[in-house]
């Protein structure tokens, strides 16, 4: 077991482990809290492939940002325990076909992927931000601008329905 | 034992480091408090603490000792789980963002079984260096909202959900007014930026970012003292309306480790202004005036001199023995540095790092002592309709600016 093989046995039970407590969690703020383990231990993934860039700007956006707005209007809404219901067998018996079905195709994907797909060098080697800013702005530059663009349209009917309140 | 020191070198260095500087810091935190109350205090007219030993200098002693043993009582109806957890997370992520600033350009003269020591605990070549402090700071928020949220009473919620609105606001700001420095640095890594501005090093003081990042420091500055919920920002804990706002509910040592939290991130700042803006451990002189080498040791040894008079002339016995203990220490240290060249060289980029990060925290205590608190709506719409216009303007500007030097400018 090297180091970076303990480490990332860590860092995905933390990630597994807070997604089911996500799903679990009778309060809304603790459900929030394990989608934020979740998106730290995904931050130590990325870190582990040697992906700095996308690790910082994961715990920024998705931890620091996005989360954080979950958890505003949780408090704002003031949101008490969730009742849980016994799950209905329309529900719970298509659900576990489902879910077995779900699974067994990415397990099948993975295993069949493996022998083809290289698994990330776990030398140490970082890739710097610099590679990566000039891939986004020479060879993806149009999905860049169209998903900055897609986000402008967000913000704008944002602000509409906003301003519609108002009048 | 040497074949398992050899083998593990790099982490018993690590493992030391983290030790001495959770040590440091934790000490520097506690005479920032003694700082704060004696400057404010003398700003007001008043002496601040002075039972506690000479000049009060024990007071953090007495404080650190009380804050252990005061009663810690759990509210009624909180949610226990975060409740508790609120002041860790808060402090052990205020003392992570320390371990991302280097201390020094220089590894240490001798070697731990090969391995360079650097000042530091992150490694000096981490490309992401400002990137991890922002999404270190980032999660941050969550001490503060969790510990309003958690404690189920009505003024810590109000507290928290000030925090994190206004964290979140002011977030922008802050990353976006540091975009200038980054792009006249071309580098996200801290020490990189200190290098970028030593490049006209005959400048000495006018070759730092602060002249063509102006803009970027008063937006950057403005911004992080938000963050760090510090006056004129500290509607989280206004105690005028919010009794002590998210902390109302905590007692004792978890009441502490907000406390800590709060001074460390104040010193992080002050770190990141010092090497973002202010040439981190560049001396202001010119490189070739190398007699201001000598400065370190001319200023302490007055210092010194001073200290032990003043103990000299002390009322108590203790006073008398403990100050000049001291003031011959630092006397004694400005000499030794005389005597020692190899060691004055050495300690130059520190002293000034030093110099200049204690000047940022006296700035923080200033404010304190002199502006007043911003009203909710105020705070809001300064930090959305002034700094976020500013800190985007000044990234158009530097890079504009930049530009047109590759075109027609030297290169």
């Amino acid at each position: 077991m090297t180091p970076q093989l303990v480490v990332f046995f860590v860092l995905a039970a933390l990630a597994v482990i807070g997604a089911v407590s996500l799903i679990v969690q009778k309060h809304p703020i603790h459900s929030a809290l394990s989608l934020i383990v979740v998106m730290v231990a995904l931050a130590g993934l990325y870190l582990l492939l040697g992906a700095e860039f996308v690790a910082a700007v994961q715990i920024i956006v998705y931890g620091g940002a996005i989360m954080v707005l979950f958890v505003f209007v949780i408090m704002l809404l003031n949101a008490g325990v969730e009742e849980h219901t016994s799950i209905s067998k329309m529900a719970g018996f298509p659900g576990l076909l489902l879910v077995l079905a779900l699974a067994g195709f990415i397990g099948a994907t993975i295993a069949r992927a493996a022998d083809t797909v290289q698994s990330a060098p776990q030398s140490g080697m970082l890739s710097s931000t610099r590679d990566i800013s000039t891939k986004v702005f020479t060879d993806f530059v149009y999905p860049f601008e169209l998903t900055s663009f897609l986000i402008l349209v967000a913000i704008l009917g944002a602000t509409v329905l906003a301003q519609r309140e108002k009048n | 034992m040497t074949a398992f020191l050899e083998a593990n070198a790099e982490l018993i260095i690590i493992l030391v480091k983290i030790a001495l500087l959770v040590f440091i810091v934790l000490t520097a935190n506690a005479y920032l408090t003694w700082f704060e109350r004696k400057v404010v205090a003398h700003m007001q007219s008043r002496w601040g603490p002075h039972r506690v030993g000479p000049h009060g200098l024990l007071q953090p002693l007495a404080d650190g000792v009380k804050f252990l043993f005061k009663e810690d009582p759990t509210p009624a109806g909180v949610d226990k789980f975060v409740y508790h957890m609120a002041p860790l997370l808060a402090l052990s992520l205020a003392l992570t963002s320390i371990a991302i600033i280097p201390f020094g350009p220089n590894p240490l003269p001798w070697k731990f079984f090969g391995h360079d020591i650097y000042l530091g605990i992150a490694p000096p070549n981490l490309n992401i260096g400002i990137l991890a402090l922002f999404a270190i700071t980032a999660l941050g928020v969550y001490g503060v909202a969790l510990a309003g949220w958690s404690s189920n009473s009505k003024y810590p919620l109000l507290g928290g959900l000030r925090s994190s609105a206004q964290m979140v606001s002011y977030e922008l700001a802050l990353t976006m007014s540091v975009v200038g420095v980054l792009l006249m640095a071309g580098s996200f890594n801290l020490t990189d930026i200190i290098n970028a501005q030593a490049k006209h090093s005959e400048l000495g003081i006018f070759g730092w970012n602060i002249w063509p990042q102006i803009l970027g420091f008063f937006c950057f500055f403005t911004a992080a003292i938000a963050e760090t919920n510090r006056v004129p920002f500290d509607l989280p804990e206004a105690e005028s309306e919010l009794v002590a706002g998210f902390h109302t509910e905590y007692a004792s040592f978890k009441f502490a480790m907000f406390f800590i939290a709060e001074y460390t991130s104040m010193i992080t700042v002050s770190c990141l202004c010092t090497i973002m803006f202010f040439g981190g451990w560049l001396s202001p002189f010119p490189v070739s005036w190398t007699f201001t080498h000598y400065l370190p040791s001319l200023l302490l040894i007055p210092s010194g001199l001073w200290v032990i008079w003043d103990g000299m002339r002390y009322e108590t016995l203790f006073g008398k023995i403990l100050l000049p203990g001291v003031g011959t220490a630092i006397a004694g240290l400005g000499i030794g540095l005389i005597l020692l060249p190899g060691v004055n060289e050495f300690i130059q980029p520190t002293f000034w790092l030093l110099a200049k990060i204690l000047t940022f925290l006296f700035v923080y205590v200033w404010m304190r002592g002199t502006l007043p608190r911003f009203r909710y709506d105020q705070l809001m719409s300064f930090g959305w309709k002034l700094l976020l216009p500013v800190s985007i303007f000044n990234v158009i500007l530097t890079s504009f600016v930049i530009l047109a030097r590759m075109q027609w400018g030297e290169k």
